[in-house]
């Protein structure tokens, strides 16, 4: 169905910066009339920012756009839609006390003065519906249909506007297994029609499924462009999570000592009361990093949440220092010396507005160290503080500096200085250096290192497989709440822990 | 074409914290200006009357400090709340709950030493406020009840409860109007300047001043309650028992503005009626907001507010101008202060297209 002549879209040399942050560096993606094209990648590859820029969410700061063939200055969403261009995201925009039907109207021009014309509007609603066996009530309230269903207002609001290029984020992500055929049937009628699919994913079996092409992003450039029909899933996955080492990192033998966490047929809930963790068993030794792989989103989160005390999970047992771990309380996970670096070091781990003193002291606030009676002990908070500035290198205008002045790598570093102070005999350590330089990166990498020699086991979540290869003594992969497989760090296979990561038990 | 667009800024330099209120307090003057020409009065007099009737003789300056001592109050009960995002917009209702429970002393306590009944019915009175301001608190911990409308509600609650009492067990005998039999002589705050209404209330509301900012600077419990504020997420991440900083701090709050209503009612009053608060709970929120939640700048905030409340009666004699300028002024205080404050936090770009 590949229709190869003037393409429907061409984005040339786009280039998209947040603050110091380069999301898209010179990226160029046409699509085709008629196909659905796989934009894969692992999490911030920069495939959603590309699609936000074609959808005019983003203003991109270098590089044209061009749809069917007229430049296009895409400065709002209203303005691509105009164009053609309609993007569903993974959080749907819908008003969930109206109708189907009132949803889909929202912001277009269907009425007669200032009165609405509904019954036009159903006629039109109808037709679509019929054409595409998308079969939803208009009349009925958006709260009561499925996530599935949410979806199918969102295709049918496209649609209505008359939308011929659909930008699809993850939209996998929240279905159920039938409800994935059902909307894999409805994007190929899309696309026979002549309209085209841009399909945001890092499922890779889906990928292979549903798509004519596939284009691979990594570090927010385009990596490869290849067919579906011919590449295959090991190859992909290979493309996906990239072969670079980016650092000489030298792991001293160790041989793993006492068993310092001990986790036995975990169970635990999402927000949304569905199963995240699935009777996870798990085993972390002194002087051991284990590296556990995997996208975010497949209950890494709430796993990490249970063992903070965030969380209390509905069943398992959990043991540090061969203590039983009391759930649902920070204050107990503190106490079982424990080194909690949370993944969002902005919402949970630090306080923002607060000082980087103030900061610094957030857990051993209380210890009789530095209270009498309920009276900080100015002098002595000030000396710890000082200290700990300096022997983790955080540069701050002082420790009366306000939290957010600092860059994101010295934030971790605050984080790290905080959580590391007391010599914790077990590291939780989540998306460590997500969104930092190379530089604070590598300081954090030895930083790992160093607590593994001191003796400390470390659990280390990544979904930076570069990271997760060149740190772990032991390698686990954690696909939709369940350790897909393990393998020893030093003999792991890209390959194999890229396609665990995908789903694909083999 | 010409567009705005906000922006975050930077944040701004420690000295803006001062210099913003004082720029605040000095727009809104310039601003009353249109309603007090719009009510035909004489500018520059009514300006002159409006100072010189707050501080232009010793009665009306003393009289100044007497009506800011309820605001002050109010005023720290507020900002110590929402310090810690605890919305207390009760401070009304727990200024009530404390005069009930100090009626109920103060006219009961006959019989006891004369030393043990003020600070028994301080005492009363600070935990009557910081109960009634735990109630809310209590449902938002436990039960995620939202504190904006409970604490607001409360208050009408507290005013019909008071009511009833007024008309039932506590009404002065004899007496068929709402009003509580007055209360011993014992338990009266002592004047302490003569020839004026300058009472001991006055020096424990600046010595609340004091003890609040004390807490909040130098506390254990002062670093909590502002951490469970700024993001309590991360405070409860990071080990503090968040349920127990809000019910605390609510108490305080309550507490503070349960001392008004001692105030009112041990120096001034004498017995409880309906109408002992004009309203001193809801005018702690404005000046919360403009004392920018910090106690000095709640204490200067306070001292505008009674400034311009008690020069307006003057103004109002010698110009003509009704006295209602002075809910004008105060509610134009709150929104140019707000204004101002948005403007720490964000900028205006214009952008050409």
């Amino acid at each position: 169905m590949v229709n190869n002549d003037q393409p429907v879209v061409r984005m040339s040399s786009i280039t998209k910066r947040f603050l110091d942050v380069t999301a898209n560096k010179d990226v160029s993606f046409d699509l085709y009339a008629g196909e659905i094209c796989a934009l894969l990648g692992e999490n911030g590859a920069g495939k959603t920012t590309m699609m936000n820029i074609l959808f005019g969410y983003y203003t991109c700061d270098a590089g044209e756009i061009f749809i069917k063939g007229e430049k296009a200055d895409l400065s709002s969403p209203k303005n691509a839609i105009s164009r053609g261009v309609g993007m569903i995201h993974q959080h749907f925009a819908l008003v969930p006390s109206q109708t189907v039907l009132e949803n889909i109207i929202v912001g277009t021009d269907s009425g007669k003065g200032i009165f609405l014309d509904l019954k036009t509007a159903r006629k039109g609603l109808l037709e679509l519906q019929e054409r595409f066996g998308l079969q939803i009530d208009p009349e009925a309230r958006v709260w009561t249909l499925s996530v599935g269903e949410q979806q199918k207002v969102e295709i049918l609001k496209a649609l209505y506007r008359e939308v011929d290029i659909l930008i699809m984020d993850e939209p996998t992500a929240v279905l159920a297994p039938a409800e994935t055929a059902d909307l894999f049937k409805t994007l190929r009628s899309l696309v026979k029609e002549g309209r085209s699919v841009v399909f945001i994913s890092h499922k890779l079996n889906e990928v292979m499924d549903i798509s004519d092409r596939i284009v691979v992003l990594r570090n927010g450039q385009v990596v490869a462009e290849h067919r579906t029909a011919e590449t295959n899933a090991r190859e992909l996955a290979n493309l996906m999570v990239g072969r670079e080492l980016l650092e000489n990192i030298e792991k001293k033998e160790l041989p793993p000592g006492e068993p310092v966490l001990k986790i036995k047929n975990l169970n635990a809930l999402n927000d949304k009361k569905l199963a995240a963790l699935k009777n996870l068993d798990l085993i972390v030794r002194q002087n051991e990093i284990l590296g556990m792989a995997g996208i975010s989103g497949n209950g890494q989160k709430e796993f990490c949440e249970v063992l903070f005390g965030m969380r209390p999970p509905t069943d398992g047992k959990i043991q540090i220092n061969d203590k039983p771990l009391k759930f649902g309380s920070p204050t107990a996970s503190i106490k079982s010396n424990m080194g909690r670096i949370p993944e969002d070091r902005i919402d949970t781990g630090l306080l923002m507005d607060l000082s980087v003193e103030e900061n610094l002291i957030l857990e051993k606030h209380s210890s009789a160290d530095f209270h009498r009676y309920g009276l900080m002990k100015s002098q002595k908070i000030h000396q710890y503080c000082d200290d700990l500035i300096k022997r983790y290198g955080i540069k701050t205008a002082g420790r009366d500096a306000v939290t957010k002045s600092l860059s994101g790598g010295n934030l971790q570093k605050v984080m790290l200085a905080r959580e590391l102070a007391g010599e914790p005999s077990l590291i939780i350590a989540s998306q460590p250096t997500r969104g930092l330089d190379v530089g604070a990166m590598e300081y954090i990498h030895q930083r790992i290192l160093q607590e593994r020699e001191r003796g400390a086991g470390i659990l280390l979540l990544s979904e930076d497989l570069d990271e997760i290869f060149a740190l772990s003594d032991r390698i686990v992969v954690l696909f939709e709440g369940e350790i897909m497989g393990e393998s020893p760090g030093a003999t792991a296979s890209r390959e194999q822990i890229g396609l665990w990561m995908s789903g694909v038990k083999a | 074409m010409i567009r705005f667009r906000i922006i975050k800024r930077e944040p701004l330099p420690g000295w803006a914290k001062i210099v913003i209120p004082i720029a605040a307090i000095l727009v809104t003057l310039i601003l009353s200006a249109i309603p007090i020409l719009l009510a035909g009065g004489h500018l520059w007099k009514s300006y002159f009357y409006l100072f010189y009737g707050a501080l232009g003789t010793r009665y009306n300056l003393l009289e100044t400090f007497v009506k800011a001592s309820p605001l002050l109050l109010t005023g720290l009960a507020v900002a110590f709340a929402f310090r810690a995002k605890f919305w207390n917009i009760g401070a009304e209702g727990q200024l009530l709950a404390g005069a009930l429970t100090a009626t109920v002393f103060g006219v009961h306590m006959g019989s006891f030493p004369a030393v043990m009944v003020l600070p028994t019915i301080i005492i009363a009175g600070f935990l009557g406020g910081g109960i009634w301001a735990s109630i809310p608190a209590l449902l938002k911990t436990k039960l995620k009840v939202d504190d904006v409308v409970s604490t607001l509600l409360l208050n009408y609650v507290m005013i019909h409860i008071m009511g009833a009492l007024l008309f039932g067990p506590l009404q002065q005998p004899g007496s068929s109007w709402p009003r509580s039999a007055a209360i011993i002589e014992a338990a009266r705050y002592p004047i302490l300047m003569a020839r004026s209404r300058f009472h001991m209330g006055i020096i424990i509301s600046f010595a609340a001043v004091l003890i609040i900012w004390f807490i909040n600077k130098k506390t254990i419990f002062g670093y909590q309650s502002k951490a469970v504020g700024i993001n309590i997420r991360a405070a409860h991440f990071g080990g503090i028992n968040t349920t127990s900083v809000i019910l605390w701090t609510a108490l305080i709050s309550g507490g503070l503005a349960g001392l008004a209503g001692v105030g009112e009612l041990c120096a001034l009053q004498y017995r409880l009626i309906m109408d002992i608060s004009p309203g001193y709970g809801y005018s702690g929120i404005v000046i919360a907001m403009l004392g920018n939640l910090h106690p000095v700048g709640v204490l200067f905030s306070s001292l505008f507010f009674s400034v311009i409340i008690v020069g307006a009666h003057t103004m109002s004699r010698m110009t003509g101008v009704p006295t209602y300028i002075a809910e004008v002024i105060q509610g134009m205080a709150l929104m140019v202060m707000l204004i101002f404050l948005l403007f720490t936090e964000y900028k205006i770009r214009v952008m050409r297209k």
